[in-house]
């Protein structure tokens, strides 16, 4: 993790290890840590950890891993997550609550059940995805204080 | 609540992390998004998922503790990180259902 510190904000910086599963969520709970040290309330860091950690998971099932940036601004913590998996052919049908093209392997851990990109969305203020086939997709996630 | 008021009636068994005796409420689930989302800070929560990401979302969720039903076992990197992130965890024989029934008696006599 790099934090940098600039005059406006707060960034938090991780790279998300695709081939390890054991790893995916170590960056969410390290954010809601320092969110905590922060002072920011429960309900704020319970939104962004669970909006990070859903992301974090997605990009370890389908992306190979990527990288997550959080940045604490004035009014709002906005998260960034990277990644240059196949990208997503159908937003519409991904943001569906139950729809998903995860493995009978990674069903068999807990993930898959199509919750990850609709909780994403119903825990943050402003959500926007950007993909494109084979090249990637990142997701920009807001949740104000 | 307290673990305490009904652990012998279930053969609750310490398997990792700290130990815990309070409690606020009980959520049951295997789906880790769901679990997630619904789990409120200390509450148990009851579960037959036993890979290491049940960590984490104990740890996100600030849960008071696991309980893995159904004699569920742990492998090592799992005892590793519950201990590292201080996540309590506890097996039982019994089924999450009837493990739901134990912690309601116990509410009732110790209301």
């Amino acid at each position: 993790m790099r934090v940098t510190n600039m005059s406006e904000a707060i960034r938090f910086h991780f790279d998300v290890d695709g081939e390890n599963f054991s790893s995916a969520g170590e960056a969410s709970v390290m954010v809601k840590k320092k969110l905590r040290q922060l002072g920011f309330s429960p309900d704020v860091m319970r939104r962004v950890s669970i909006a990070m950690y859903e992301g974090e998971i997605n990009m370890v099932i389908h992306a190979h891993g990527g990288t997550a940036d959080v940045i604490v601004g004035e009014d709002a913590i906005e998260i960034i997550l990277a990644d240059k998996g196949p990208g997503i052919p159908d937003i519409n049908k991904a943001m569906q609550e139950g729809f998903s093209t995860a493995s009978d392997n990674i069903r068999a851990l807990g993930f898959g059940a199509g919750m990850g990109l609709p909780n994403m969305k119903k825990y943050t203020d402003y959500m926007q995805i950007d993909t494109e086939i084979g090249v990637g997709t990142t997701i920009t996630m807001r949740v104000n204080y | 609540m307290h673990l305490s008021d009904f652990s012998q009636a279930v053969s609750l068994k310490h398997l990792c992390g700290p130990t815990a005796d309070d409690f606020d409420g009980v959520y049951v689930g295997d789906l880790l998004s769901r679990a997630m989302s619904h789990i409120q800070a200390g509450n148990l929560w009851i579960t037959i998922m036993n890979n290491i990401n049940v960590v984490a979302v104990a740890s996100l969720t600030e849960a008071a503790a696991v309980i893995l039903a159904e004699n569920v076992s742990l492998t090592p990197d799992v005892f590793e990180a519950a201990n590292e992130k201080g996540i309590a965890i506890y097996s039982s024989c019994e089924s999450a259902y009837d493990l739901c029934v134990s912690i309601a008696k116990s509410a009732d006599e110790h209301q």
